[in-house]
């Protein structure tokens, strides 16, 4: 060995050359930042970057980091807040994840993200490192995560490329969940054509933790130690949160190295372990998980959130390739790894806990009292910015917006004439149509890949209509959670289209006896740059916000993912809301499931003729066009608030929520639950198709003990909530019996049900 | 508080605080226990949990098996101490050969959670004296690499000596020869199962109450003695 190590480092880019040659030529735009932010960035720091300052702020400015086309419009959610709801806020937008207070000291975090791209690139790992990613928000806030949800969007069942990425995607979802012993308890599975080239992945967690013990992102306290722990850097996932689609990263290594991330759940699973003890000892200051943009986003946003400055010897950080050079480890986004800040005093105790879970763990600086974040590589510095100036001062776009040049045609293609099934026979060939149709069919394919019972506290799994848990052993405090939302509704109207996914999600809360508390919502869009999905983006937000406020519930965090098109072709506009609720009593919840022979049947709300968007004319006759059904935000309230109080008394024993496919659907899916009948007598007057299928909002239909029947009915005329008692629970009927009409068998019912997945995938 | 009963959690053991909970649910004093120590904490019987311990790295169990608390566990297996492996536990009785066969990935290639029917076949082990002869129970099953697999000749005595103690009923989830869920070891002091018992001892969270019995089970054993 002739060479010295030294000799072996290629040349890295300093300070001190960034000085000295100001008229270097560099990949700025290969790395996707605009001329103006590149003279942006010469004029903060008053000299061009060192190609390592270049990634950082590459990384850190991207839409996915920084939320430039966004912000203006996400401000809305803090603005339109009703002060009420704000008091359970302990912490806002804006930190890892948002914190409520759910009451007996305890709070809950929780968030949902997108990894999308990724999970078509390599949909296992990208739908794995998209939940581990998700996790550590939730872990990051100092909390306990004790569940994960998943938001599925595919392209049609039948087509080639979804076996491609389904079976991937779902068992990423699961592997890593699974191997974490994170039970899933709900989520969505849809197909459309739009989503084909841009399969959406977006994976919820929700975290539990005393009121008292949020932990936050940041730096504080000069001389404190700045210590990078789990995995090793590798050189996977490196440009994932800026150039992955597009330009590839040339300043650096030539290797060939995965962009998508490689997850290691059993990694994962050792490093919340250790955090929640390193948590319980109260060893840490500030804490960051690294995500997107890794090193670079961890360092400049805990040190942009503290008082000072920061020092980093990037040498330090343990490779798991040592050819990698800092430009790329600043930009890895390797999973599995944590940055904490720790006082010298608690330094020891912080290694010895890593030393007991086996988590590598290594001092690579220390936070000072200056206002520079100041990095080095074997002694030379390499990186000298103001961290906020990376952190919160990125560049704020107002995007140009317009209504879509075929809006208007859209809306004005209302459907009506689509021709509508007229007698019983037809009617039961719909309802057969429909409900072995891909979005409504049995999920139990994909779900049944997934641990629903690890950690014991599960009260409530899908497909009920929201999962819950119980929060302690000890107690009966309970979570619920329910994500939802409707592409189709969003692109015949995306204010109403955001308002109906949030009215879901809340109601489907509710449904379980929950009262719903707080919001977190992942907006999946397609590119920021074309003035239409721009307008669409604005619309949807700000009817999210206003219907936020109506409906009194804060949203606590959320993700935005542009860019979610295939060539110039925008995916369905599909905010993903997901409604945070909690129960007092986890024995007194609702389930979706028939029970008890001879339970009346009432139908919640009033149903109109409202087709538009529906999985009606989607499945039937492939069409698209008109409004989707009316948003009442106030019925909605009353709703909730009738099935909560219901629930509580003990007045109802199954609720369901009326949404796609709209009440046949329902009654289907509370009969298949539970394996009884039903007999059904449809009200004098009524359309029977529209009475079957239409997917009117602001309903639910319950199973009620003739017991109580007196007691609930009079409720429902006091509040002035429509309550039509449309039948009986039948245990000797084994049929879905719509009396003159048309009746099928639990058994055919559900064979055409479980058909699609199975014919599809096993 | 009865018996101690310890739980060992190794890195990646998932369903320890299950166990733990379950084993209090059954009226003995749940003892937590580390993989990396060889202390045994006084407990009169262990648990091993499901999960994926080391990550399954290798394969399932066969690092696990070589830790500190493990060279104590078959000491006091072999010496009569109740131990009872569930999923990821079966797995590392295996790879310790204190139960014979092993655990190989599921026949449809797919990661499995569902509620499953079991045939009770043997009520004389430790683990499963409270429950009736035949009696038929539902309890979650989970997992990945499930299928039992052992030669003809053990398969043959294991079902001779009666040491099948549990079976699918219904269809077989995991491809597991003969259908085998669990079985014991010649004493019938150790036993492994795939599915999962300490999911089903309470209504509320589990689909029966069912999986309690093994537990109360090793217990009366224990009281007994």
């Amino acid at each position: 060995m002739g060479h010295s190590r030294q000799a072996d480092r290629p040349p890295v880019d300093t300070v001190k050359q960034a000085k000295k040659s100001p008229d270097v030529a560099q990949p700025f735009r290969e790395l996707g930042l605009a001329e103006d932010e590149y003279a942006r960035i010469l004029g903060i720091l008053g000299r061009r970057p060192t190609s390592s300052e270049l990634a950082m702020y590459s990384v850190m400015w991207s839409e996915h980091c920084s939320y430039k086309s966004s912000k203006v419009h996400l401000r809305q959610f803090g603005e339109k807040v009703p002060a009420e709801a704000a008091k359970i806020l302990l912490v806002g937008m804006g930190e890892n994840a948002g914190v409520v207070d759910v009451g007996d000291g305890w709070a809950v975090t929780f968030k949902i993200e997108s990894h999308n791209h990724p999970s078509y690139v390599e949909p296992h790992q990208g739908a794995a490192t998209g939940v581990g990613g998700i996790v550590r928000d939730i872990l990051t806030m100092g909390a306990r995560p004790v569940a994960v949800m998943d938001a599925l969007r595919f392209g049609p069942l039948e087509a080639p490329d979804t076996a491609r990425v389904l079976p991937g995607i779902v068992s990423g979802v699961g592997g890593y969940g699974n191997c974490l012993g994170l039970p899933n308890i709900g989520g969505e599975v849809v197909f459309d054509p739009s989503y084909l080239g841009n399969p959406l992945v977006n994976a919820l967690c929700v975290g539990v933790l005393r009121a008292d013990a949020i932990k936050l992102a940041k730096a504080e306290g000069p001389g404190s130690k700045v210590v990078l722990f789990g995995a090793r850097t590798g050189g996977d996932g490196i440009g994932g949160a800026s150039v992955l689609a597009s330009a590839s990263f040339e300043t650096a290594g030539k290797t060939k190295r995965p962009a998508v991330q490689v997850g290691d759940p059993f990694a994962e699973k050792v490093l919340i372990e250790c955090c929640l003890e390193i948590f319980a000892a109260d060893l840490v200051t500030g804490i960051q998980d690294l995500g997107a943009a890794g090193l670079s986003c961890a360092t400049t946003e805990l040190a942009a959130a503290g008082s000072g400055g920061m020092e980093i010897d990037l040498d330090r950080a343990p490779l798991r390739d040592e050819t990698l050079v800092p430009e790329e480890i600043l930009m890895s986004e390797s999973q599995e790894r944590m940055m904490a800040v720790v006082t010298p005093a608690n330094l020891a105790a912080f290694m010895a806990i890593c030393a007991k879970w086996d988590v590598t763990a290594t001092v690579l600086g220390e936070v000072t009292d200056g206002d520079r974040l100041i990095m080095r590589w074997h002694g030379e510095k390499i990186v000298d910015v103001p961290p906020r100036s990376l952190a919160h001062d990125g560049p704020v776009y107002e995007r140009p917006l317009s209504r879509p040049y075929d809006q208007d045609a859209l809306n004005g293609e209302h459907g009506n004439g689509l021709p509508r099934p007229k007698d019983g026979d037809r009617l039961r060939s719909t309802a057969l149509r429909l409900i072995g149709s891909p979005n409504l069919a049995d999920k139990s394919w994909v779900t049944d890949q997934y641990d629903r019972y690890v950690l014991g506290n599960t009260v409530l799994a899908q497909p009920e209509d929201a999962g819950m848990i119980r929060v302690t052993d000890e107690g009966t405090l309970g979570l619920a959670l329910s994500v939802d939302g409707n592409g189709r509704y969003t692109r015949l109207d995306p204010y109403a289209g955001a308002q109906l996914a949030l009215a879901e999600a809340y109601r489907n809360v509710a449904s379980t006896g929950a009262r719903p508390l707080a919001v977190t919502n992942c907006l999946n869009f397609g590119s920021p740059e074309d003035p239409a999905v721009m307008w669409q983006f604005a619309e949807a937000v700000r009817g999210l916000a206003d219907g936020c406020r109506e409906l009194g519930v804060p949203v606590t965090g959320g993700n935005v993912s542009f860019y979610n098109q295939t060539g110039k072709t925008p995916i369905l506009p599909t905010p993903v809301i997901g409604v945070l609720g909690v129960i007092d009593d986890v024995n007194r919840r609702t389930p979706m499931a028939f029970q008890n022979d001879g339970h009346q049947l009432y139908l919640l709300g009033d149903t109109a003729d409202e087709f538009g968007g529906s999985e009606w004319a989607h499945v039937m006759h492939g069409f698209l066009g008109g409004h989707p059904p009316k948003v009442d935000l106030a019925r909605e309230k009353l709703l909730a608030d009738i099935l909560i109080n219901a629930s509580r008394d003990g007045l109802i024993d199954s609720a369901h929520d009326l949404s796609d496919g709209g009440l046949f659907i329902a009654l289907a899916e509370s009969c298949l639950r539970g394996d009884v009948g039903a007999r059904i007598v449809l009200p004098e007057g009524v359309d029977p198709f529209v009475f079957l299928f239409s997917e009117s909002a602001g309903r639910a239909v319950v199973a009620v003990p003739r017991t109580e029947e007196v007691r609930f009915t009079d409720m429902c005329t006091a509040r002035g909530l429509p309550a039509a008692r449309i039948g009986v629970i039948d245990l000797l009927e084994n049929s879905l019996d719509v009396q003159g009409q048309f009746r099928i068998p639990l058994r055919e019912l559900r064979a055409a049900w479980t058909e699609p997945f199975r014919a599809r995938f096993d | 508080m009865g018996p101690r009963v310890g739980v060992v959690t190794f890195p990646g053991s998932l369903d320890d605080r299950d166990a733990l909970r379950a084993v209090r649910l059954a009226g003995a004093e749940p003892i937590p226990l580390w993989h990396g120590d060889k202390w045994l904490d006084n407990v009169v019987a262990v648990v091993l949990p499901g999960g994926f311990s080391y990550g399954d790295y290798l394969r399932c169990g066969a690092i696990a098996r070589f830790s500190p608390a493990m060279e104590s566990i078959i000491d006091g297996a072999k010496h009569g101490m109740p131990v009872l492996g569930i999923c990821n536990g079966f797995q590392v009785l295996c790879e310790a050969h204190l139960l014979p066969g092993a655990l190989i990935r599921n026949d449809h290639r797919k990661f499995v959670c569902r509620d499953q029917r079991l045939r009770i076949e043997n009520t004389s082990s430790a683990w499963t004296t409270g429950y009736a002869a035949g009696q038929e129970i539902l309890v979650p099953l989970k997992n990945g690499e499930g299928g039992y697999v052992a030669d003809q000749h053990t398969l043959d005595e294991l079902e001779g000596e009666g040491r099948v103690v549990a079976r699918y009923v219904g269809d077989n989830p995991n491809g597991s020869y003969r259908a085998i869920a669990g079985i014991s070891n010649a004493a019938g002091n150790v036993v492994g199962l795939m599915p999962h018992p300490e999911h089903a001892v309470e209504a509320l969270t589990g689909p029966s109450t069912d999986g309690l019995t093994f537990f109360t089970s090793v217990l009366q054993q224990l009281v007994a003695r």
